[in-house]
């Protein structure tokens, strides 16, 4: 009875794991369900991602863990004023994620991940209201990464390792919000590219206090990704000097995936695990979105002017039985947009996380990983007051905004 | 399995109670209001303004952006009912039939670009044929009966048979092709058709052709209150319509209308002046060198000296024979024109025409731009039309024709704003709005509308009809007035959504 008191009261508790901008929290199945915490917990090869310097603490030699979330997303927007009203169309995302780790020596140990920290997926109807400023964007990147943690003593490790991304993105929105072709159509520019790689890296530190007392730190560099050789289409501009021709030509453009630093601690109380990470996500490296074309139509600037921001999260995990672990986390997640840069392409204000989850221990080795979490926003007043209009001049869109996010995930983990 | 079938319904659950809503969602009811209008069936009468009519033809993307119809969309919120229009075949617009008919009905203007960028001017459109039938019908009436060409007299009952298609083939036409494409039977009249639908709401934009008709010409028709000619069937299109006239048919419509206390908006008559047609060609686009004007002036020294001797003889004032004493300097200079309100000097001196240089006062037509400083006959370098030939008077408007115009508008506009009154409608002040236009503007989110021809945004290629953005404006300002009078709440339209002039360079 006692037990399913608990239950219920994990999964009442359970709540949201998301994050400002286009940064997506799935990055593990079992941190997730805490309150996506993980910097200072030894717990599995999700921290690869979280902290390399803790994999050297694992108990096992070899350690995978792989796992997947289904991501469902909803906004909707309205505006009384001028009686608009829109929700997007978004499919569900599924990012992916995979770990593993194997302990070379007593002092070193061995990992790779591959995992995927940024992505949006944004579908507004087809020249909606906001269709000067989007009408629908996907953008994805995969972080491949190899990592080595060291133990120096019982008492301090150190990991990190470099970062191979490769990421893509699809862009559509309207050249103004008048622009049409003779026939009415709407003029509109489709940026296409994928295959965008760069390089970045990442480095952490973990200090076990006690036995059951854990600090860890760790930063992960900014990456910007440069995009080249895509394709950009011009679709139903009037046939006319004055206009871009329809047709597919080459842009540039550069995309920042910020760094983010995390500290947080955990401890350890009989069958009770609790952590609090803080991340700070470096925005501020995004200022504009500025696309420049090769056939010199005039170039689309888009300022962002985004201001870093934090993210608190507490998670925390209890030992139902020997075969399973009940998990549950919060947090609150700070919006790097600041007034008046309110885009709808990736339409975020600050936002509460509720998250919770459950391990099934299969056998000794094997382990199945679920987890949830939703991930609550207010609804907003905001407008993107940076819009340029067909003269040319400064424009303003807004309204009301309110966003969802829910996001059932599997996982399993392996330990041997 | 049954235990996870709960599962995956809970699972489901969970995914549904995170859709996101409002605290106060628009589409609830009470959060708009028709107050005390009724717009279940509105339907708009009015002529080529409210057909939706713009850059010198009628099509179906103009038509989507008539008032009417974006204030249909308004009235949606407020349990308004469907907006049927009789949509042209294209976008081309124009009367597909024999060379007469597309000449008098063509295809719309675009704006073409030269090859560096910069704008060239309008243009027909001839990208594509035009494909709607001319003297054909539809079989059937629509919300906007806005009948393009049409004037207040033609919209009453008596005017029956201005849709019949037999009338299109006599000279002159007495049917108009846009109402033979909606009238109910041959012999229907235009008031009786918006009636037979039973109207909850109506607007009513109707008088403009009356004094249009005169002012667009130059002048060149005969102002019926001078006259005293009170019957129209002896009208031509170019005439100014009777005081009188007007304010009858103009009764007519609205008792008509309003009868069983269908509620509506009446619209008054812009200035001529708030009209790019009017205000866009400078009186002074005369560039001259110092030789050529020295020649120039050789060329009028007899006309100069007869004017002196006529003065001599007492046939003229000294003042007159001052305001029409030709004189190009270096710089720009005023065009040369005929004026038929100057005294008659040619039976005192053959060689004494009505010429006169223009001055700021005279409106010269946007018709006349692509003729001025064009050769009359291209083997005569001194045949210059608003040089060595003067500029005939149906491209200017002189300070006495624009008095008649505005004198006939003055009377339109009282009797509109007395029967607005009279009848308890609402009245939108569309003139004042259109006046502010044309002097300083009309802000809105992301820029300003003015009459400026192509620049302002306000007005469509053939300067006179508005553009999209143009009815946008009216939509909002119909908003106003029948938010105060009926208590109606709806959400305006955001101006800047709506667009101006289409660019192409689909033409020959």
């Amino acid at each position: 009875m006692r037990k399913l008191l608990l239950v219920v009261l994990f999964i009442a508790v359970t709540m949201v794991t998301y994050a400002g901008g286009y940064r997506v929290s799935v990055q593990g199945q079992r941190a997730i369900a805490m309150g996506h915490t993980g910097v200072a917990v030894v717990n599995s090869a999700e921290l690869v991602f979280f902290n390399p310097a803790g994999l050297v603490y694992l108990e096992n030699k070899l350690n995978v863990s792989v796992g997947v979330s289904g991501i469902f997303t909803d906004v909707i927007f309205q505006n009384e004023e001028l009686g608009i009203s829109s929700e997007t169309d978004n499919s569900v995302g599924t990012p992916l994620n995979i770990y593993a780790s194997y302990q070379v020596t007593d002092w070193m140990s061995v990992g790779l991940g591959v995992y995927t920290p940024y992505g949006s997926e944004v579908s507004w109807p087809t020249d909606w209201a906001g269709s000067q400023l989007v009408n629908n964007i996907d953008l994805a990147s995969i972080y491949i990464q190899p990592v080595l943690s060291f133990k120096l003593s019982d008492h301090f490790s150190i990991g990190g390792g470099p970062i191979f991304v490769t990421g893509s993105v699809n862009f559509n929105r309207n050249a103004t919000r008048t622009t049409t072709d003779l026939e009415g159509n709407r003029s509109n520019i489709t940026v296409d590219d994928s295959g965008v790689t760069n390089w970045g890296w990442s480095v952490g530190a973990m200090v076990n206090l006690t036995e059951d007392l854990h600090l860890g730190f760790n930063y992960r560099s900014e990456i910007i990704l440069e995009s080249e050789d895509g394709t950009a289409t011009f679709a139903n501009f009037p046939n006319s000097p004055g206009a871009p021709p329809n047709e597919t030509t080459g842009f540039n453009a550069e995309l920042p995936l910020p760094a983010e630093l995390s500290v947080g601690i955990s401890y350890t109380y009989k069958k009770w695990l609790f952590a609090f990470d803080y991340n700070r996500q470096f925005w501020d490296v995004y200022e504009s979105l500025d696309i420049t074309f090769e056939n010199g139509a005039p170039s689309s600037v888009n300022p962002r002017n985004y201001k870093n921001s934090s993210a608190y999260r507490f998670g925390l995990q209890y030992q139902a039985t020997e075969k399973i672990a009940l998990r549950a986390g919060y947090y609150h997640d700070e919006t790097p947009v600041q007034p008046g840069f309110f885009a709808p392409e990736t339409p975020r204000n600050d936002s509460d996380g509720f998250t919770g989850g459950v391990s099934f221990a299969v056998t000794s080795k094997l382990a199945i990983d679920a987890s949830f979490f939703y991930l609550r926003f207010e609804e907003i007043d905001a407008s993107y007051d940076f819009g340029s209009g067909s003269t040319g001049a400064q424009e303003s869109f807004g309204g009301t905004y309110k966003s969802s996010v829910f996001a059932p995930g599997l996982g399993l983990t392996y330990k041997m | 399995m049954i235990k996870n079938i709960k599962y995956i319904a809970v699972l489901a659950l969970g995914v549904l109670a995170c859709e996101p809503e409002f605290d106060n969602p628009i589409e609830d009811a009470g959060t708009y209001t028709s107050g005390q209008a009724d717009f279940s069936n509105y339907v708009a009468l009015g002529n080529s303004l409210t057909a939706g009519f713009a850059d010198g033809a009628l099509y179906i993307t103009g038509q989507e952006n008539s008032y009417p119809n974006i204030l249909s969309t308004r009235f949606a919120f407020a349990g308004g009912g469907e907006f049927t229009q009789p949509l042209m075949a294209d976008n081309a617009g124009g009367f597909d039939g024999t060379p007469a008919v597309e000449q008098r009905f063509p295809r719309r203007l675009v704006l073409a670009f030269n090859a560096d960028g910069t704008p060239s001017g309008p243009s027909v459109y001839t990208g594509a044929p035009a494909t709607t039938p001319f003297g054909a019908n539809l079989g059937g009436s629509f919300n906007n009966m806005g009948i393009p060409g049409a004037r207040v007299y033609h919209l009453v009952t008596e005017a029956a048979g201005y849709g019949n298609p037999a009338g299109l083939a006599t000279d002159p036409p007495v049917a108009n092709p846009y109402f033979v494409r909606l009238a109910s039977s041959p012999n229907a009249a235009v008031i009786d058709d918006a009636v037979a639908q039973n109207p909850t709401f109506f607007s009513l934009w109707i008088g403009n052709n009356d004094i249009l008709g005169y002012a667009t010409s130059g002048g060149v028709g005969v102002d019926h209150n001078e006259t005293g000619n009170v019957v129209p069937a002896t009208y031509s299109g170019n005439d100014i319509t009777n005081n009188l006239v007007f304010a009858g048919a103009y009764t007519e419509l609205v008792t008509k209308l309003v009868e069983g206390g269908t509620e509506g908006v009446l619209l008054n008559l812009p200035d001529v002046t708030s009209l790019p047609f009017f205000t866009t060609v400078p009186y002074n686009p005369i560039p001259l060198d110092e030789v050529t004007a020295r020649a120039t002036n050789m060329a009028y020294a007899a006309y100069n000296g007869g004017l002196q001797q006529a003065v001599a003889f007492g046939a003229i004032s000294a003042e007159e024979a001052s305001k029409r004493t030709i004189n190009f300097v270096p710089g720009q200079n005023a065009v040369v024109i005929l004026d038929e309100d100057l005294t008659d000097l040619t039976g005192l001196n053959p060689n004494l025409a009505n010429f006169r240089q223009a001055t700021p006062d005279d409106l010269l037509v946007l018709t006349s731009s692509a003729l001025i400083g064009t050769l009359v006959d291209p083997s005569d370098p001194t045949s210059v039309l608003g040089v060595g030939v003067p500029l005939d008077d149906q491209y200017v408007l002189t300070p006495q024709e624009q008095a008649a115009v505005e004198n006939a508008r003055l009377s339109f506009n009282a009797t509109i704003k007395a029967l607005a009154e009279a009848n308890n409608l609402a009245f939108y002040d569309v003139a004042a709005d259109l006046s502010q236009a044309a002097n300083g503007g009309i802000a809105f989110d992301g820029g300003v509308i003015t009459s400026q021809f192509v620049a302002g945004g306000g007005f469509s290629l053939d300067g006179v009809h508005p553009t999209p953005r143009g009815h946008a404006l009216v939509t909002n300002g119909i908003l106003d007035v029948i938010s105060v009078k009926y208590g109606v709440n709806v959400p305006k339209v955001n101006v800047a959504d709506y667009g101006t002039v289409t660019i192409s360079n689909e033409v020959n």
